[in-house]
């Protein structure tokens, strides 16, 4: 994102002295544009202009040979008083050696921190005491030379305008804190000193004065001429109907000095802006694009042959990129190419707004440069950037939307730089293919910023704002005709100028009411069910959780499904987080049984969780979703086609209990979590939802021991769940203790089951109650479930309760057999009863349960 | 324990008092008495009783004497003895009700225990505080009257993205980090269309809640005031203030005449209700596809490290025309404003919890602190 250095933004709009990056950001903000960051002083403490006075070279044990110099650092000598006044130089090693007696440098004297941080002291070394250091541009962050150190003349500084001991940190623009800010992606234009001066204007109302208008340069760009050098835009494959380029303005500027040297100035604000110096042809584009927004490229002339032709790739083209890459291109990408030895468009010189190639790239022997200011597509520039992965400075804002009008400004900015800096010659011949529009005007309610803000704003207040973005208004009706300035390609909608106008005049500006809504329902039915599930686990002592819901087949694997298991079949990501887990987990208790072992591990001997959550259940062969316009409303069968795409995704509840259900401790050595446990609290939640679940036994399903797994049917036979003791060979795989139990039960489901309808009540009987006791012989394998129904349908109405309070096995029951003991409670409602009441009770029990399940009365 | 019996009067052995022998008669009383006094137990008690009430007791041989006497006698040797034997009879009862509460709180204090023993003897649960917070959030929004929705987490990419006018090249389509899916494997799938190469199912992890904001829009229509608390997807590494999968809550409110400043209203009395009574909120513009004008919400906040200060919270702005084109509602006729935060910043916020991992890795230890209410 953008770095703007303050005395460059002073360039474009007053600034008050002594504007600082903080306040900056906070006049900013109040427009829209975000701090993102403020990049303190590149450099703090005594960094100063020093003269070597002495300089030994010394031969060294490792071949290397180092400078012994004294350094006249004014009164940071040794003794406070300068070298002229007979004062004693500092003594400073130095492993450069491109400088001489004489020569003005830079020294960080001991206390100096340079960037890294890399503080500087005193230290031994080569058997002497260096009292400070000599510095290169790289220590100091002004660019990549580090051949030798820094000789200030040579940099472009006058040596008369130099002292020893002078505070090298202004000079350099070493100090200065440097605002970072996050421009959205609807305004391009603040990728730019001049957007950003704009802004600060709006907020501050300062003075500011568009150097991006023609008219405010010292020199007026030049209309095209016959003879300019040839471009063609040759798009047979536009995005949307869009040409990928509708400008291209080229100039020409012969006899550049390759030598000449970038200018201190220019290279510090390219640096505090966060670009790093290269050479004067590409620091002047880089400059004028920060400056302006405009991306700009130069060619070496002699490298191009006219004409140049901007053309979409052709299957099989490949391109190397000024980043050393050698890239694929797609047919989709928009190139810059020409024409050597006639044969048109047939080398690749660049890829369009993205990046150029390295062989047109200016080089040290360059002298004529060919200078491209152009406008392409936002969405052809995007698609390029984002398939190579290039996101670079051209690209972010051609993107985003650059000025249209831009171009012949910018490329006039950059030829007068190059005569002025590097001695060239401007060629009078000038090409700029212009098939740009002007923006549409747009029909703006005067009254709309008011209904929409709740600020009420006069309509000459509005008119005055959207005039002050650089907008045109006409009409003196209701309907204002706004048209938007070049720069604002986002301002197509009449809200979008509504927003102009309340940011202008001030978001603080905006009262605050709450609206009165019409009163709503309360939480659904599956909502409160979910909240009384939620919190009667964790009252029942389970900890709620949550966990990714990404799986892998691995993770299926260890559960031991089988090829064929219905949880199996699930979605793939295209672009998981970890290769290993691209799959949306199709059930809860895999990812749930992952957090109950991290506990574990982490020393926690009895661990109970639960998770509530969505888990997808994908339809083998289900179609693909319809891709839909913005802005308009599917038909009914575009909705349904939707709907059919989108996988069902049930919510599901689950728990894993490991170690102890009830706590050891002076009462008793606690109780292990046991597989009713988890199906008492399967239970509880099917009880919660308000449906009506039946138990039998399962032996199929895991990850559940196939003797101790119960699962949970609605009446109609729909499995919703499953309870018990988790198979072994599975807690063995996952590392969980043995005799974990688990239930995992699908809460959709049992909301759907469930009636929702009010509880019909029936009056309660104030008659007294009998009770009855039956213990009945089975077979071992008969369920208990089947006594107690026939229990149960024997009693017939006056069944109040029935309560399983014995299981027995023994020898006296023979092999094989088992009992099962009852107590029963019988009452009437309309009177109490009498003893043949509770004999015809009795004698019911007793014949429905030898009846059912042969059950015998144990004598 | 116990002491002997102690009569001071006339002894059953001595014979009975006459009942006309108001002398004798008064000892037999104070030696009653003072063996009643002198019983410290309830044993002793009852040895009293029956020494000095019982039948062989003076006083009873006394009064049933009194049928032997003559008649004229016989009326003051009642008036004699009936007083008398009832202040013993009173003593005796009198001491019995002492001694017996005395004995119960003796009862009691040698059952004593030591109350500072441990007792928690069932596990303590515990609610996910990311859910707890959503709750809040969502009474808050029900109290002001306003519905919950919720909304699927794979999700069509229209819904996610074209309905909330992102565009498929719309730069912040790119900027939301969006996990894809691929298709469909498993059990079924050998055979059918996803091997067979039919592309892409255009569905994604939902990047916010909005989607939920598009269908509820689409199938109820304005007026609508509706929070959609819930999970979301974006494809960052977990660290100390990102996670992969996190929780948001919009809310959207669409009706006649509501405006910015009902937007503002709605933010602050959120703000109030989650941070408290001197939480408030600031907007500063920013940009979002699906609203116009879009805004930075900031929340102020005491507690900020470093001092009171404002911090991010959230996104807003007033719905965008296309939004709500795209589902069937006329633009000209209705205004909205929509809103979304995230309940991890929230929640890191309100409970100074420092590292996202306690709030994503499922550690019992974690939830435990906030029990079942927060």
């Amino acid at each position: 994102m953008p770095r703007i250095a303050i005395d460059w933004l002073a360039d474009h709009v007053e600034l008050p002295a002594g504007l600082t990056a903080e306040q900056l950001a906070a006049d900013l903000v109040r427009v829209g544009l975000e701090e993102e960051a403020i990049h303190g002083a590149a450099v703090t403490g005594p960094l100063v202009v020093g003269r070597v006075l002495e300089r030994a070279p010394e031969p060294q044990k490792n071949g290397k040979t180092i400078n012994w110099c004294q350094v006249d650092v004014g009164t940071h000598n040794v003794d406070g008083v300068p070298a002229a006044d007979g004062g004693t130089p500092r003594g400073i090693v130095c492993g450069a050696h491109n400088f001489d007696v004489g020569d003005l440098v830079v020294v960080a004297l001991p206390g100096t921190v340079l960037p890294g941080p890399f503080p500087i002291a005193s230290r031994k070394t080569y058997g002497h005491v260096s009292d400070g250091m000599i510095c290169s541009q790289r220590e100091l962050g002004l660019g990549e030379d580090h051949d030798g150190i820094i000789v200030l003349p040579r940099l472009g500084f006058a040596e008369a305008d130099l002292t020893p001991g002078q505070d090298a940190i202004a000079l350099l623009g070493l100090g200065d804190e440097v605002l970072e800010i996050n421009v959205t992606p609807d305004r391009g234009y603040a990728f730019s000193y001049r957007g950003v001066a704009r802004e600060y204007a709006h907020s501050t109302g300062a003075k500011f004065t568009d150097r991006g208008l023609p008219e405010n340069l010292p020199t007026a760009p030049p209309a095209a001429t016959p003879d300019g050098f040839a471009v063609e835009v040759d798009d047979a494959a536009p995005i949307h109907g869009v040409v990928g380029c509708d400008r291209f303005v080229t100039r020409v500027v012969r006899g550049i000095d390759p030598q000449a040297p970038t200018p201190a100035w220019m290279k510090r604000r390219l640096e505090a802006s966060g670009m790093r110096a290269i050479s004067l042809a590409v620091d002047v584009t880089n400059y004028v694009m920060l400056d302006l927004g405009q991306p700009l490229h130069a060619y070496d002339l002699d490298k191009v042959a006219a004409p140049v032709v901007v053309r979409r790739a052709r299957a099989g083209e490949r391109l190397t990129t000024l980043d050393d890459v050698d890239r694929a291109l797609d047919a989709e990408d928009l190139l810059i190419t020409d024409s050597p030895d006639g044969a048109r468009a047939s080398r690749v010189l660049g890829l369009a707004g993205v990046m150029g190639g390295a062989s047109s790239e200016v080089s040290a022997t360059t002298t004529d440069v060919l200078v491209e200011a152009a406008h392409f597509d936002p969405v052809t520039v995007a698609r390029t950037a984002r398939r190579h992965k290039l996101p670079s400075e051209a690209a972010k804002r051609f993107e985003r939307g650059v000025d249209p009008r831009l171009p012949a400004v910018a490329a006039q900015r950059v030829v007068d730089l190059l005569v002025e800096l590097g001695g060239g010659t401007a060629d009078a011949a000038v090409s700029d293919l212009d098939a740009t529009t002007a923006p549409a005007a747009v029909a703006v309610p005067a009254g709309l910023p008011s209904r929409l803000a709740g600020v009420e704003y006069s309509r000459e207040q509005v008119v005055a704002i959207l005039e002050q973005v650089g907008c045109t208004v006409e009409g003196d009706g209701d309907v204002l005709t706004v048209t938007p300035p070049t720069w604002r390609p986002d301002l197509t909608e009449p809200a979008a100028f509504v927003e102009e106008v309340v940011r202008i005049a001030g978001y603080d500006q905006v009262p605050s009411v709450l609206p009165a809504a019409p009163g709503g329902r309360g939480l659904t039915r599956e909502q409160r069910t979910r909240r009384s599930v939620a919190r009667a686990l964790a009252e029942a002592g389970l900890v709620e959780t949550l966990s990714y819901p990404f799986v892998g087949e691995a993770d299926l694997d260890a559960l031991g499904l089988a090829a064929d298991d219905e949880r199996r079949r699930a979605l793939r990501l295209a672009n998981p987080l970890a290769d290993d887990r691209p799959l949306m987990r199709t059930h809860l208790l895999v990812t749930l049984l992952e957090t109950a072992r991290r506990n574990v591990a982490r020393g926690l001997p009895d661990v109970a969780v639960f998770e509530l959550g969505l888990v997808t259940r994908p339809v083998a062969g289900a179609p693909a979703a319809p891709q839909l316009p913005v802005g308009a409303r599917p038909s009914d069968d575009e909705l349904a086609a939707l709907a059919a795409a989108v996988p069902p995704q049930p919510r599901h509840v689950a728990g894993v209990l490991t170690g102890r259900r009830e706590h050891a401790g002076w009462w008793s050595t606690g109780r292990a979590a046991d597989w009713a446990d988890a199906l008492e609290l399967a239970r509880l939640v099917a009880e919660r939802a308000g449906a009506d679940v039946v138990v039998r036994a399962d032996a199929e399903t895991m990850p559940w021991h196939p003797g101790r797994c119960a699962a949970l049917a609605l009446a109609d036979g729909t499995v919703v769940g499953h309870a018990g003791e988790l198979h072994p060979k599975v807690l063995e795989r996952l590392g969980l203790p043995a005799r974990s139990v688990a239930f995992e039960v699908d809460l959709s489901a049992l909301v759907a089951a469930a009636s929702g309808e009010p509880v019909a009540a029936t009056s309660v009987s104030a008659f007294p109650a009998a009770k009855e006791d039956f213990a009945f012989v089975v077979d071992a394998d008969v369920p208990a479930e089947a006594v107690r129904a026939a229990v149960v349908a024997g009693a017939g109405d006056l069944l109040e309760d029935v309560t399983l309070f014995d299981v027995f096995t023994g020898e006296q029951l023979g092999a094989g057999r088992k009992s099962l003991a009852y107590s029963v409670r019988l009452r009437a409602a309309d009177r109490t009863l009498s003893a043949d009441d509770v004999r015809a009770v009795r004698d019911g029990v007793v014949a429905a349960a030898a009846d059912r399940v042969g059950a015998v009365l144990r004598g | 324990m116990s002491a002997p019996a102690q009569p001071s009067g006339p002894t059953p052995d001595g014979g009975a008092p006459s009942p006309l022998d108001v002398a004798a008669l008064d000892a037999a009383v104070d030696a009653a008495l003072a063996a009643v006094a002198a019983a410290d137990d309830l044993e002793a008690l009852k040895a009293v009783r029956t020494q000095h009430t019982g039948d062989r007791s003076p006083l009873a041989l006394a009064n049933r004497a009194i049928g032997t006497l003559p008649g004229p006698d016989k009326a003051a040797a009642g008036k004699n003895l009936g007083p008398r034997r009832g202040r013993v009879a009173q003593a005796i009862a009198q001491r019995q009700a002492e001694l017996e509460a005395e004995r119960d709180e003796r009862v009691l204090r040698d059952e004593a225990v030591d109350v500072t023993l441990p007792t928690g003897r069932r596990p303590a649960g515990a609610r996910h505080p990311v859910e707890l917070v959503q709750e809040r959030i969502a009474d808050f929004f029900v109290g002001i009257g306003w519905e919950i929705a919720d909304g699927p987490e794979v999700e069509a990419e229209w819904y996610n993205f074209d309905a909330l006018n992102f565009g498929p090249d719309h730069p912040a389509r790119q900027m939301q980090d969006t996990f894809y899916v691929d298709g469909v494997t498993g059990p079924g799938t050998e055979a059918g269309t996803e091997a067979a190469g039919a592309g892409r199912p255009n569905l994604v992890l939902r990047t916010h809640t909005s989607p939920v904001q598009a269908r509820s829009l689409l199938t109820r229509g304005a007026p609508l005031y509706v929070a959609v608390p819930g999970k979301v997807f974006r494809t960052d590494a977990l660290d100390a203030t990102h996670t992969p999968v996190f929780h948001q809550v919009e809310g959207i409110a669409v009706d006649k005449g509501l405006t910015m400043a009902h937007l503002v209203g709605t933010l602050d009395a959120f703000a109030r209700a989650i941070f408290g009574p001197e939480a408030r909120t600031r907007l500063r513009p920013s940009f979002f596809p699906f609203t116009e004008p879009s805004a930075e919400m900031d929340l102020w906040f005491p507690q900020k490290k470093g001092g009171p200060g404002w911090i991010e919270w959230g996104g807003c702005g007033m719905v965008h025309p296309n939004v709500l084109r795209a589902a069937g509602v006329d633009p000209e006729v209705y205004t909205g404003f929509a809103f979304g935060m995230g309940i991890e910043r929230s929640l890191m916020l309100r409970h100074s919890i420092a590292d996202m991992h306690d709030i994503v890795e499922g550690d019992v230890r974690f939830s435990t602190q906030f029990g079942t209410e927060i």
